[in-house]
């Protein structure tokens, strides 16, 4: 089927979760007002018209009991897509994301199957102060038994829910309230694109080159891609040609993507909206230190990302500590002026 | 509900089995853990021996799990407690694999990586979670899976008074109350959260009471008795298979062992166990079962040879069973052959 309509993510998310519970009845999903609300992100807008209350349910603001029972259904034989309104909430009910659905699998031998998405919203921008701006997928990724995804564009995203759905582990579905679509907040327009009608599948741990350039790479992911592409697009005017990587999921994780970008063009710059320490930023550069035999910078590794403090709620607070459009644009424009002494030396 | 000869006989064969499993694993636990085995200065060392680790036995607490699993079927969930053995093994858990999963064996059910706090047997319906009131929430999900699957099967949620102050005890019972999920919620109340009273840490002095709280039925069961247990909790069990909803009991019971094996108990009265024994529940049932002449003195003799000569071949298993590689601890993070090497970082 040939189309060009152009989805929002929040609606590309919904269609692939509502192709999927059309195609596999085991397939439900719970969460706080994600019924007739259809998500406070819009991300299950829609599915309760389409699959009635005893797929689509509301839950009390009981986030340990129903990922618990999430844990507990998928056990049993179904698939549950959970939904954790902001993943800043999971600080209420992280011993049942961690302590079990991540580590059941694993305590059990293998015999224990637990295909569970569970969906959360992350990201700031929108002067939503320190408890409602994270994003944490680093903090996700860190620790082993979840498969972590986080897409940056509707066409991305629908792929990837569906792979999530179909996936016999647990995944987090990440979605950047910035790139959702909504009518009530500013959003990235590169987010909203063309996406087919019909169902398809991105694998996991597949990066995807956004862009090409020879300069330098900038790794990325969620609605840090969309401003990597605008910043590649304002560097490609003053002749300065990078190379965007969006890396879709962080476990697994394209190393071979990375390292294969980064020997081409020696730079490297990771643009992050998660903490700068202890996460993936940090990661990805031991990446890079631990490949230096077969990978010649020409320049340092240049990481961009929220400096170890609570996001803050004032606009001009808040812009300072998420890398923008214009940081990533500077830290190319310096990274390409500045050399690695000692190999200047030999 | 009276209780007939078979599930009498079945839960005496059961409580036999349960506490010559825990003391053969007490007296197994402490070989090589004490000096002078051990490290100069210590009195006892938690990670050595065949059976490292943390260790929670449930002698004295065999009631609670006969009680209430002579009503359930292999189709029926069992989420247990970091003292989980007598759940485990009245819920029909085999006693090889899972004793070779405390000795850490490739045999072992969750193939060493488990331990005695995280027995798995999908075929049995059975788990259990270190962490205190764990139990509840995935007790739902596996109740909320029968509703959708059309299903009359019950889930159990046992659960230590301690967890009772636990936020996920009142988030479970609200919600298995509104979605009606064929859930029990069993407290065991044996008095101590590790040292602490339940006189100091809970506001109610019956746990069933709350149950009013969620619009459900509270059940007291006030002894220590397998008969009681079953007899109390059988309206439960059938109002879940009638598909009307949750139920919370709470039975008195007592823990006969320390918190953990090597927990000095400087918190308890020192004869406060010995009083407790008087009360064992064991010889009382078998007492009772010879007067009603449901069982006699060579039956006796032949059931306790018999129990406790599983438990003895359950143990020689995993003795003789071999350690994991070391490799094997990158297996088994995913399902479907996802390696985990670094490259999955």
């Amino acid at each position: 089927m040939k189309s060009n309509r152009i989805l929002t993510m929040a609606q590309a998310i919904s269609e692939g979760i509502a192709q999927e519970m059309t195609r596999d009845s085991s397939v439900f999903v719970m969460g706080e007002d994600i019924g007739a609300y259809g998500g406070i992100f819009g991300a299950t807008g829609g599915l309760l018209d389409k699959f009635g209350k005893d797929r689509i349910m509301d839950t009390p603001i009981s986030e340990t009991a129903f990922i618990g029972a999430a844990t507990g259904a998928a056990a049993a034989g179904l698939r549950p897509i959970v939904e954790l309104m902001f993943v800043d909430f999971f600080g209420v009910c992280m011993d049942q994301i961690y302590n079990h659905l991540a580590k059941n699998t694993y305590m059990s031998g293998g015999h224990v199957k637990l295909p569970v998405v569970l969906t959360t919203a992350i990201g700031g921008g929108y002067n939503d102060a320190a408890q409602h701006s994270q994003c944490l997928y680093g903090t996700f990724a860190h620790m082993p038994g979840i498969k972590v995804v986080v897409p940056s564009n509707a066409y991305d995203a629908k792929g990837l829910m569906i792979q999530a759905i179909r996936d016999d582990n647990p995944v987090m579905f990440l979605y950047h309230k910035g790139i959702m679509g909504l009518p009530w907040m500013a959003y990235f327009e590169g987010s909203s694109n063309v996406v087919p009608e019909d169902p398809y599948v991105i694998p996991f741990g597949k990066a995807n080159v956004v862009k090409e350039g020879s300069d330098l790479t900038i790794v990325s992911i969620s609605q840090m891609v969309q401003k990597a592409v605008l910043a590649a697009n304002e560097l490609a005017e003053q002749s300065i040609h990078a190379e965007v990587l969006d890396l879709r999921t962080l476990v697994p994780m394209d190393t071979e993507a990375i390292l294969k970008s980064v020997r081409k063009t020696g730079r490297l710059i990771i643009a992050d909206e998660d903490y700068l320490g202890f996460g993936l930023s940090g990661e990805i550069s031991a990446l890079i230190a631990e490949n230096l035999d077969t990978v010649a910078l020409k320049a340092p590794i240049k990481r961009l990302a929220v400096p170890n403090v609570p996001i803050p709620y004032s606009r001009p607070l808040e812009q300072f500590v998420i890398p923008q459009v214009a940081n990533i644009v500077l830290a190319a424009q310096e990274l390409m002026l500045k050399k690695l002494p000692l190999l200047a030396a030999l | 509900m009276q209780v007939g000869k078979e599930k009498l006989l079945w839960m005496y064969e059961k409580m036999v089995q349960i506490r010559y499993y825990e003391e053969t694993m007490a007296s197994v636990y402490m070989e090589g853990k004490l000096p002078p085995a051990i490290q100069k200065g210590l009195a006892f060392d938690i990670g050595a021996g065949p059976v490292p680790g943390e260790m929670h036995l449930a002698a004295g607490q065999e009631p609670v799990a006969v009680g209430i699993c002579a009503h359930l079927t292999d189709e029926d969930t069992v989420v247990g407690t970091h003292r989980p053995h007598h759940f485990a093994i009245a819920k029909g858990v085999p006693l090889n694999p899972m004793t070779a999963e405390m000795f850490g064996k490739v045999t072992g059910l969750g193939k060493g990586k488990g331990g005695h706090m995280h027995l798995f047997d999908n075929a049995h319906k059975f788990s259990c979670s270190g962490i205190i009131g764990a139990s509840m929430p995935i007790a739902c999900g596996a109740a909320l899976a029968a509703k959708k699957l059309g299903k009359n099967w019950v889930s159990i949620a046992f659960f230590g008074e301690g967890a009772a102050n636990q936020g996920s005890f009142h988030e479970s019972m609200n919600l298995a109350a509104i979605w009606k999920l064929s859930v029990i919620f069993v407290c065991e109340d044996n008095h101590w959260a590790i040292s602490v009273p339940k006189t100091k840490a809970t506001s109610v002095e019956w746990v069933a009471d709350r149950a009013a709280g969620y619009g459900i039925p509270g059940i007291r069961v006030p002894e220590n008795d397998a008969i009681q247990v079953f007899e109390a909790v059988a309206p439960a069990i059938a109002r879940a298979r009638r598909g009307e909803g949750p139920s919370l009991i709470e039975i008195k019971t007592d823990r006969y062992f320390g918190h953990f094996q090597g927990d000095p108990e400087t918190y308890r009265p020192k004869d406060e166990v010995a009083g407790l024994r008087k009360n064992d529940p064991i010889p009382k049932l078998a007492q009772m079962l010879k007067d009603k002449k449901f069982m006699t003195l060579e039956e006796e003799s032949r059931i306790v040879l018999e129990m406790h000569q599983l438990v003895d071949k359950a143990f020689d298993f995993a003795r003789k069973s071999d350690y994991p590689s070391a490799h094997d601890a990158l297996q088994d993070v995913f399902v479907n052959g996802h390696k985990n090497t670094r490259a999955l970082v």
